[in-house]
């Protein structure tokens, strides 16, 4: 008999970044670390302001909504190859 | 207590008997009168909390949180009541929570129908909620403290399904059991899992791909294994009142050569019409099937093999065959035995006992599926040519 709940803190183990089918890569050349991108990302998981971002995978979406913000076009989508 | 009362009022009464936390309920025919009642018995002070809700959607969703506090919880419906509950019963059988169901079974709209048949309850079968039909008001009442007890013991929740109008509004002589007897026979509710401030917990959350299934495989197992639940259930409130529930009721089964098996109350009606045919000496029987689910193929497939047998059905699956047919068809698979399907009655047109005789006449011959068209309408119907 299995009750289905979640104790605080657990959904972290739903690596909801098994989603995507395109992910964000940063050409750190071009970027100008304004944070646009960090603050934008629903999932919160660009890194610290005042960096280049450091996009956590497990928990990226693929959205690409970073790519669309960015000002200075530092962010392109690539296709996540599959097993 | 033997009392002379109406079926939904007295079934209220055995509600507001199994130490009840909270009920929420809106009212609707045919049970309105169930609603009516319990809040009579809040307001004598029964139970602690009664919920007075704008929908049977708010109705359901708001004893989903009351449940998983751990309060023993209760409501009632009926037709479109319980279709506008769909979507929260998935959710109360998902998250395992214990909550106990009146159903009074009333036709589906359109057109709109107040009477009775079976296509309200039939239609959410397959949502993980355990199914018990009464055939008479005295099975209704006694099913409702078996039902908190199969309830919380298999974390399951339970609609007990009396017929609209012909149970829930009929004045029958009932026995209700004390009320220390009954809490004698109902363990206190414990869930296990209390939502409670001091160990957070989170009920009906996200499941990914790899963990949804194992949860209703995990629900398909215990439904399977309340069986067990429900004829323990039984046994024990047998020695209470001296009536014996399980899953399913035979009727002059044993030597019978044709069976009409069905849900509800016209169970009774088919028991006259037995007696009657047995006193000419034909060999027919009936049989009740008292939990639909889980539903008990082996019971059936030991009762039925080798008789022929009819299946009544008072509801239907538009665009496939009858829905209690299919099971019992499924359940007698090899067997090599005669089955028929009879399906009508929708809507509270009557099947009488003439009509059942007929239905018993029927069985002699080869197996038919049909319409049981009894009493139709009587002037001709504005149809709309296209």
């Amino acid at each position: 008999m299995i009750i289905p709940h979640a104790k605080p803190g657990t959904s972290i183990s739903n690596k909801t970044g098994e989603w995507k089918a395109f992910r964000p890569i940063i050409d750190e050349s071009k970027c100008i670390k304004c944070g646009i991108c960090q603050r934008m990302c629903p999932e919160g998981i660009m890194g610290k302001k005042g960096e280049v971002p450091k996009i956590d995978y497990n928990y990226c979406k693929g959205c690409s909504i970073c790519v669309n913000v960015c000002p200075v076009k530092a962010i392109t989508m690539e296709r996540v190859e599959k097993e | 207590m033997i009392k002379t009362r109406e079926g939904s009022r007295v079934v209220a009464d055995m509600a507001a008997q199994c130490k009840l936390d909270v009920v929420s309920c809106y009212p609707i025919t045919p049970t309105s009168h169930v609603a009516e009642e319990l809040n009579r018995h809040y307001s004598n002070g029964k139970f602690p909390e009664y919920i007075t809700i704008e929908a049977e959607f708010s109705a359901l969703s708001s004893l989903i949180g009351a449940s998983a506090t751990g309060a023993r919880t209760f409501t009632t419906t009926g037709g479109q009541g319980l279709l506008y509950m769909h979507e929260p019963l998935g959710s109360a059988s998902g998250m395992r929570l214990p909550i106990v169901m009146l159903v009074g079974n009333r036709a589906i709209s359109s057109p709109l129908n107040i009477w009775n048949d079976e296509q309200d309850t039939v239609s959410q079968r397959d949502l993980g909620w355990i199914q018990i039909y009464c055939k008479n008001n005295q099975e209704a009442v006694d099913a409702i403290p078996q039902a908190f007890y199969i309830a919380e013991k298999m974390l399951i929740p339970v609609m007990v399904c009396m017929d609209g109008f012909l149970l829930t509004h009929a004045v029958e002589q009932v026995d209700i059991i004390d009320e220390k007897k009954v809490h004698a026979f109902l363990p206190e509710y414990n869930y296990p899992l209390k939502l409670d401030p001091k160990n957070p917990v989170s009920l009906g959350v996200y499941a990914n791909p790899t963990h949804y299934q194992t949860f209703r495989e995990d629900l398909v197992k215990d439904m399977e294994k309340s069986k067990e639940v429900i004829l323990e259930a039984g046994e024990k409130w047998e020695k209470i009142s001296g009536r014996s529930y399980g899953l399913i009721n035979g009727y002059k089964l044993e030597d019978a050569e044709r069976v009409l098996v069905s849900l509800g109350s016209i169970i009774d009606n088919i028991n006259i019409v037995v007696d009657e045919l047995r006193e000419k000496g034909e060999k027919v029987g009936s049989l009740h099937i008292r939990s639909y689910r889980p539903f008990p193929d082996e019971e059936i497939k030991k009762a039925l093999t080798g008789k022929k047998v009819g299946v009544l059905d008072k509801a239907i699956s538009i665009g496939a065959q009858a829905p209690l047919y299919l099971d019992v068809f499924e359940s007698l698979g090899k067997t090599n035995t005669e089955i028929s399907s009879f399906y009508g009655g929708l809507g509270g047109r009557g099947i009488k006992l003439k009509h059942i005789k007929e239905l018993f006449e029927k069985l002699k011959g080869n197996s038919v599926k049909e319409w049981i068209v009894s009493e139709p309408p009587t002037k001709d119907m504005h149809e709309v040519k296209k």
